[in-house]
């Protein structure tokens, strides 16, 4: 039936509060959690942020009368108590599948996270989570290979995948950023990576870097007899010039590259997650910027989210932190952002912090990267919590070894693979850590040495941003 | 006084991928491995290879993978099998998984020379 034009300011919760309605199978749906201004009703806090990251605006305006706005519109149809927290609210908004691009991640965000956030009736605003309809998840291209594919044409089969950052992470020449890398390799890593930072800089040009490094790749396969790679970093100014660089990766036989999906944006980003697909390239993913946007618990965006995206714009690895090392995160978050990144259906589970069940449809998988401040003592945590499906990244704890990266990485592999091998035999790694790679370390001076220098160092401070539990 | 220093020597050396940086197991230890493989429900698959093609993608199957095949000892058998028939090859076992299309597990059992 066709309605009156009414002008002038309605509550937002008249349109946009629905607790009736039940969501489509179709409808993306997302979980805020809200921390309104004093004094204003929940119902309209939440109604407004459905409102704002949808098809309302501050007035009613003649032409909504143009179309049926009841069709386009999200709707908040469920409000819940933040547990433990008396100020902060859950605000669950179904928005329609007709709102959004197909296969534009770029668009769910700028819609979903656009101007609502700066609005004034909030304090705060979180999206803790979103649930992707399969009817959107199929329109994406999802990781360029996968899981599956990466460890084939790695030839790296029932372990985790051990890499680890160059060091330093700047002002090395193309030569000697190559030695450190061959050096790495040598010892028994499968990877190594361009720190985020390094792009192209008057001390190590990209080419002369992706020449060396070429070079240290080939060599150490001859020598050791296994797959090597060396995540390129192609992330830079334009995608022109990314694309440049990536095509040179690809002449020289590489086997993977890089990016940093927040810096560059998920449309670069997605835009060479397809140029892999089509070129066979991995892509490993940085994520810096990310704290900034994921670590307060009541503004922002949690990783989880931004982990879901990366996964339906492309790559094949993604940083996740370690839980253990010196970088933020706690066990159970992790645990359920790894599961969106590996999975093909996750069910909701508060506890893990999963707001809704994710059914990812035939997209593949993507690698789990734990890096920064981990060494040999981690190791027995690091497999037990991340499982095989992971790259474990040492920096310090690979170069900082007594005798040089080389015997670092070996230590590093010896260590791992002495985790994976009691795991596979029934033991209880992280309870008998100690004994595991004490034993290990009898053969091993390498991995002996490396747990005297790295025995004493812990990181252990509390999280900041900690699931939601009634204290 | 002479020099001395703390600093070791690494050797490159040449493995062959998970567990190649390990002492060799004993036959027990192995077992547990096949164990382990069976347990998590993947079937055990053999392969070998010339030492000279260790690279290649694709190692020879010894038969065929032995899918749903329960019984460690008829592995272990099937294991010894294949390096009489080939006692130049490295044999190894892989816990092949038909959900994944991938390898659980893979490791070398015998080094040929």
């Amino acid at each position: 039936m066709s309605k009156k034009y009414d002008a002038g300011v309605k509550e937002y919760r008249d349109t946009y509060w629905t607790p009736d309605y039940v969501p489509l199978d179709t409808d993306l749906l997302a979980c805020f959690k809200c921390t309104g201004q004093e004094g204003v009703p929940k119902e309209e806090v939440a109604a407004a942020v459905a409102a704002e990251s949808s098809t309302g605006t501050w007035s009613t305006v003649w032409s909504e009368l143009l179309t049926d706005l009841d069709f386009y519109k999200g709707r908040c149809y469920r409000i819940e108590d933040v547990p433990g927290d008396k100020e902060s609210f859950y605000a669950f908004i179904a928005y329609p599948l007709d709102l959004f691009e197909e296969g534009s991640i770029t668009n769910v965000l700028t819609s979903l996270v656009g101007n609502v956030f700066g609005f004034k009736a909030l304090r705060h605003l979180r999206l803790e989570d979103l649930r992707f309809p399969i009817a959107f998840i199929k329109t994406c291209y999802g990781p360029p290979n996968g899981i599956c594919v990466e460890r084939d044409r790695m030839n790296k089969y029932g372990r985790p995948l051990l890499g680890c950052t160059i060091k330093p992470k700047l002002g090395l020449s193309g030569k000697n950023y190559g030695r450190v890398v061959y050096e790495c390799l040598r010892g028994g890593l499968d990877f190594t990576k361009d720190d985020e930072n390094i792009n192209s800089q008057p001390f190590q040009r990209w080419q002369n870097r992706f020449e060396f490094v070429a070079d240290a790749i080939k060599l150490s396969e001859q020598e050791t007899g296994e797959r090597k790679g060396h995540y390129l970093n192609v992330t830079a100014n334009t995608p022109e010039e990314m694309y440049e660089r990536a095509e040179f990766a690809k002449e020289l036989g590489m086997p993977i590259i890089m990016h940093d999906f927040i810096t560059g944006g998920f449309t670069a980003n997605t835009g060479l997650s397809k140029w892999c697909r089509k070129n066979g390239m991995l892509l490993h993913i940085h994520r810096a910027m990310h704290a900034v946007i994921d670590r307060h618990p009541k503004h922002g965006i949690h990783f989880r989210v931004l982990a879901k995206c990366l996964r339906l714009s492309g790559g094949d690895q993604l940083h996740t932190g370690t839980v253990v090392g010196k970088l933020e995160g706690d066990r159970q978050t992790t645990l359920g952002y790894i599961d969106q990144l590996r999975e093909s259906f996750v069910p909701e589970d508060r506890s893990r912090g999963n707001f809704f069940d994710q059914d990812w449809g035939s997209m593949p998988g993507v690698f789990a990267v734990a890096s920064g401040g981990i060494h040999v003592w981690h190791m027995p945590a690091l497999v037990a919590i991340f499982g095989d499906d992971s790259v474990l990244q040492f920096g310090g704890g690979t170069h900082g070894h007594p005798w040089g990266s080389a015997a670092g990485a070996a230590a590093n592999r010896v260590a791992l693979e002495a985790c994976v091998k009691a795991r596979n035999a029934g033991r209880e790694i992280e309870k008998e850590s100690r004994d595991i790679l004490m034993e290990a370390g009898k053969h091993s001076p390498e991995l002996a040495i490396a747990l005297e220098t790295w025995k004493e160092i812990k990181f252990e401070f509390d999280t900041v941003d900690k699931l939601d539990v009634q204290n | 006084m002479p020099f001395q220093s703390t600093v070791g020597d690494y050797k490159t050396v040449a493995t062959l991928e998970t567990f190649g940086f390990l002492p060799p197991m004993t036959q027990d230890e192995i077992y547990d491995q096949i164990a382990y493989i069976i347990a998590q429900g993947w079937s055990p698959l053999i392969e070998h290879v010339h030492p000279s093609n260790s690279m290649a993608t694709y190692w020879s199957y010894w038969k065929l993978p032995f899918f749903g095949e329960k019984d460690l000892n008829v592995v272990v058998s099937e294991l010894e099998g294949c390096h009489r028939a080939y006692p130049d090859h490295h044999v190894r076992i892989v816990g092949y998984d038909a959900y994944t299309q991938s390898q659980g597990a893979c490791f070398v059992v015998f080094e040929g020379r």
